[in-house]
């Protein structure tokens, strides 16, 4: 049998608690200092305004295209490479009484000048109003999973627990969130869909501790639950890794094969993997532990014995 | 059982492999029909030319015809339009090449996002104030009319900030005008705002009416959208309604978005003319047309002579709806604001018994361009209707003497020529066609390196089992492919595909949790039947609960998400179900057939 991890008995995995949790603290703290001095980088999609991507037949000096962008129409607009030294990608702030369309126009004046063969591969606009709405929208989208997923994990387990997982993943997302403010990337729809995702994803591991924990607290009935804690996640070890390493060979791929239109998902997946890793062991497990998580409190959710209706699934 | 669900997966991806034809498309624009003459005549235009015709298909009043190439395809539109001349949109399409018998079993590739084909996308709002603007401006002028007519005497009506503002010289004036007015309509809520020696009378229209009046503009105008979208010749446009004001019109392949812009918002307007009976038939034919007349052509064809002066526009036009008469005769009711109305009620005093026409004229896009590069338009001028005049027409009048669908149409038309609201773009993307295959290449670079280290990783690591799972990871992609094609509704996107290659990774995770639990079993000394009963049995809830989870987020996402996201969060959803399937049932029923039933001694895990 090849394996990873072969470790009899258990780790004791919360003696590492007290400090991983300062860590964390600091990371969260760090994340929030950013995120309210430097703020997010918002793209496109939440602010408003006007993106021109183009392909120059040859490679483009930024220098020379910001200096032909100098209108009423254009000024302002920040120019930057996109994936190649030929694909030019141009923002456009939105400015009140002149429509996207001028500003499009000009650009691609001024652009053409510099190489009539460029290609004009994408142009997007987007209203002011409709930026709003979908910030506030993402705002909320993330608030409404946050609480379904709380209300969820307090029906099936404990509301310990419940908190516990919750505040892993706010954990997660305000780090990750941290990451993206403190490097100034851009921050558009799909990386909130990466938020999400990584939302999803990291409850998906806390949920096969905490499982474990559940399971291990009827059987381990002299232990304390720092043991049973303990040993639910040495069992649960190298599968955490498995799917941590599978899920995030995925995300690489995606980041250095998907091209630039998905490059801000797939930065947004692999932090929050990461992160959320860690997370759904110390601060979920930890914190179920400081609320006072005890075997008592496992006891009224009935375990269900789902593997007797295995049979019935089969052919 | 699991073997038939992925053999009709994989029945529903098989569309997806044959790629598509190169193909033209026929839609009829102005009031005629594509019909299987049109096809035939189209077969025979293409036989004379000597382009071979792989398939020609007549489906929803829409004509298909597909080619051999892109060189064929282009000859093809162009003898096609020549022949059918300008009452027929003539476009370039790429068509699915599923065999004719796949199709028949309700087999098709997926469809694929404006990210992935190119093309534009809109985001259109209605300007609702507008709408609201014009509804109570028009009740201004009604409630003074009609005051005035029932001698009920107001020192001032205005559009106010709070409303309708009405002003009265005593209490019992406002009384009486306050139930007058309540009594002649209930779409107006009045209230009493009378301070002091100020009688003020507020009337503001109803929840209700105010969600009709946006209603109605929100329906008039997808309707216009609509047609000018069909006008421009575009295969598979959209053109549907978001939420209560906004409207997103998606046109695939469109690279111009200037020309498709100025077609969506060129203006309809309405005229209404005298006929003038003086000029003979004969006359007219020959090109000798009265001084202060023209010829004009009806819609339904043949010429009419009209005078030129202009007895009223079309934005005095309120409403048209259809409607039947007494004897069940479909007619077209109108209703003209107030100034319309008192100068429809002079012209038409003196013209009773003789014919009024009303004239449409629109501006079409002729497909080229002037000098300055904006789009040349063809202002195109018909006839939709001629009628008799049968007594002084006031603000509300009705057409008659239409067919059913002409009264529909006829209604629709007047008040396109006088949209109560007008648009504005509130967002638009357009995606070229290369960035669209480009998306598509790194889309299934990034899946097939993904893919091809979880499968090596899998089977370097659980051997025997691992192999089972690569079994089911390859049945998971086949039925996540399948599920799109069959879903009517879904949609392929970048991120649709970033979130298929997310499956990969997160469906081994069923597998792996089962796993490492057998192994665990087995550590503890459990035979092999038990540990893989146990494995199974135990990982169940923790793989559905952790699923749940990450289906919840996923449906949220596709509650707020637009376009590229939403098709996200589909292969998302679906991935995890057919994941669940193919790790739990899937597997098993792979390692009973094998293991099942039998004394092991040792597994390969």
């Amino acid at each position: 049998m090849f394996q990873i991890l072969n470790i009899k008995g258990s780790v004791n995995f919360l003696r590492h608690a007290i400090p991983i949790s300062i860590l964390s603290v600091i990371l969260v703290l760090g994340s929030l200092g950013s995120l309210a001095t430097k703020g997010i980088n918002w793209g496109l999609d939440f602010t408003g305004g006007t993106v021109v991507e183009l392909e120059f037949s040859n490679s483009a000096n930024l220098t020379v295209i910001r200096n032909g962008l100098t209108t009423d129409e254009t000024d302002g607009a920040v120019v930057q490479n996109f994936g190649s030294s030929r694909d030019i990608l141009i923002r456009l702030p939105v400015k009140e009484g002149i429509k996207s369309d001028v500003q499009v126009a000009q650009v691609m004046d001024a652009v053409t000048l510099l190489d009539p063969a460029v290609i004009q591969k994408r142009v997007e606009f987007v209203g002011p109003q409709v930026g709003k709405e979908l910030a506030e929208q993402g705002g909320l989208a993330v608030l409404v999973a946050l609480i379904c997923i709380l209300i969820y994990v307090s029906f099936r387990f404990e509301w310990r627990l419940a908190l516990g997982s919750v505040t892993a993943l706010a954990h997660d997302v305000i780090i990750t969130l941290g990451v993206f403010s403190l490097f100034q990337l851009e921050f558009d729809l799909t990386v909130l869909a990466g938020v999400l995702t990584v939302v999803g994803y990291s409850l998906n591991d806390t949920i096969v501790v905490f499982d474990r924990i559940r399971e291990n607290f009827l059987k381990m009935r002299k232990s304390s639950p720092e043991e049973v804690v303990n040993t639910s996640i040495t069992q649960t070890m190298s599968r955490t890794i498995i799917t941590t390493a599978t899920t995030l060979v995925v995300v690489i791929a995606l980041f250095l094969k998907g091209g630039t239109m998905i490059h801000g998902f797939a930065t947004a997946l692999l932090m929050g993997i990461f992160v959320g890793t860690f997370s759904s062991i110390y601060v979920a497990s930890f914190l179920a532990i400081k609320l006072g998580i005890n075997r008592e409190h496992m006891m009224p959710v009935e375990i269900e014995k789902e593997g007797a209706d295995q049979d019935k699934l089969m052919s | 059982m699991v073997m038939i669900i992925i053999a009709v997966g994989a029945f529903y991806a098989i569309p997806n492999l044959f790629g598509e034809d190169h193909a033209v498309q026929v839609v009829a624009t102005r009031g005629a029909e594509v019909t299987a003459s049109t096809q035939s005549a189209v077969n025979d235009v293409l036989v004379s030319k000597g382009i071979a015709v792989k398939r020609s298909e007549l489906e929803n009043g829409q004509l298909l015809v597909r080619v051999n190439n892109g060189e064929d395809q282009l000859l093809a539109k162009e003898a096609i339009s020549d022949a059918l001349g300008d009452k027929f949109t003539v476009a370039l399409n790429l068509a699915a090449a599923t065999p004719e018998w796949l199709e028949s079993m309700g087999g098709s590739p997926m469809k694929l996002g404006l990210d992935l084909r190119g093309g534009v996308h809109f985001l259109m709002e209605v300007d609702m104030g507008e709408a609201v603007r014009k509804m109570t401006e028009a009740k201004v002028a009604d409630y003074r009319t009609d005051l005035r007519a029932e001698k009920i005497r107001y020192a001032g009506i205005r559009n106010g900030a709070k409303g309708i503002e009405i002003k009265f010289r005593d209490a019992e004036t406002l009384a009486n005008a306050e139930s007058f007015l309540k009594s002649r309509s209930n779409d107006m809520v009045f209230t009493d705002r009378s301070t002091g020696d100020n009688y003020f009378l507020i009337a503001n229209p109803s929840d209700v009416y105010l969600k009709q009046i946006k209603e109605d503009a929100l329906q008039q105008n997808i309707t216009t959208l609509r047609n000018r979208v069909n006008e421009l010749g575009v295969a598979e446009p959209v053109v549907q309604r978001q939420g209560a004001e906004r409207i997103i019109v998606e046109l695939p392949g469109v690279q111009d978005t200037a020309r498709a812009k100025e077609i969506l918002s060129a203006t309809a307007s309405i005229e209404f003319h005298m006929v003038d009976q003086s000029a003979d038939a004969q006359a007219v034919a020959s090109g000798r047309v009265p001084a202060g007349s023209e010829v004009y052509q009806r819609r339904q064809g043949g010429p009419v002579v009209l005078k030129k002066a202009v007895m009223l526009t079309g934005d005095h036009i309120q409403g048209a709806q259809p409607s039947y008469d007494e004897y069940s005769r479909p007619q077209v009711s109108i209703n003209l604001d107030s100034k319309g109305g008192s100068i429809f009620s002079n012209v038409t005093k003196d013209n009773i018994g003789k014919p009024m026409a009303t004239l449409f004229i629109e501006y079409k896009d002729t497909g080229d361009k002037n000098a300055d590069g904006s789009v040349k338009m063809k202002k195109i001028e018909e006839v939709i209707s001629v009628a008799t005049i049968q007594a002084r027409l006031g603000r509300n009048f009705v057409i008659t003497g239409l067919e059913h669908a002409e009264s529909q149409n006829l209604a629709l038309l007047l008040r396109a020529g006088a949209l109560i609201a007008p648009v504005y773009i509130v967002e638009e993307r357009t995606i070229g066609p290369s960035l669209g295959a480009e998306n598509i290449q790194n889309g299934i670079q990034a899946m097939i390196w993904g893919m091809a280290v979880v499968l090596v990783f899998m089977m370097v690591y659980y051997r025997g089992f691992g192999l089972i799972a690569n079994l089911a990871l390859t049945a998971n992609l086949v039925m996540v492919v399948g599920v799109m094609s069959m879903i009517p509704g879904a949609v392929l996107t970048l991120p649709g595909i970033a979130g298929m290659v997310l499956t990969v990774g997160m469906a081994v995770d069923g597998n792996v949790l089962i796993y490492e639990r057998i192994r665990e079993e087995l550590r503890n000394g459990r035979s092999v039947q038990q540990a893989i009963h146990e494995g199974y049995g135990n990982a169940f809830s923790t793989i559905a609960d952790a699923n749940i989870t990450t289906f919840m987020t996923a449906l949220i996402l596709f509650a707020v998400g637009t376009g590229a996201v939403k098709g996200f969060a589909v292969t998302l959803m679906i991935g995890i179900a057919t994941s669940m399937f193919t790790a739990i049932v899937g597997t098993r029923s792979i390692v009973n057939a094998i293991w099942g039933g039998k004394r092991v001694k040792k597994l390969s895990i």
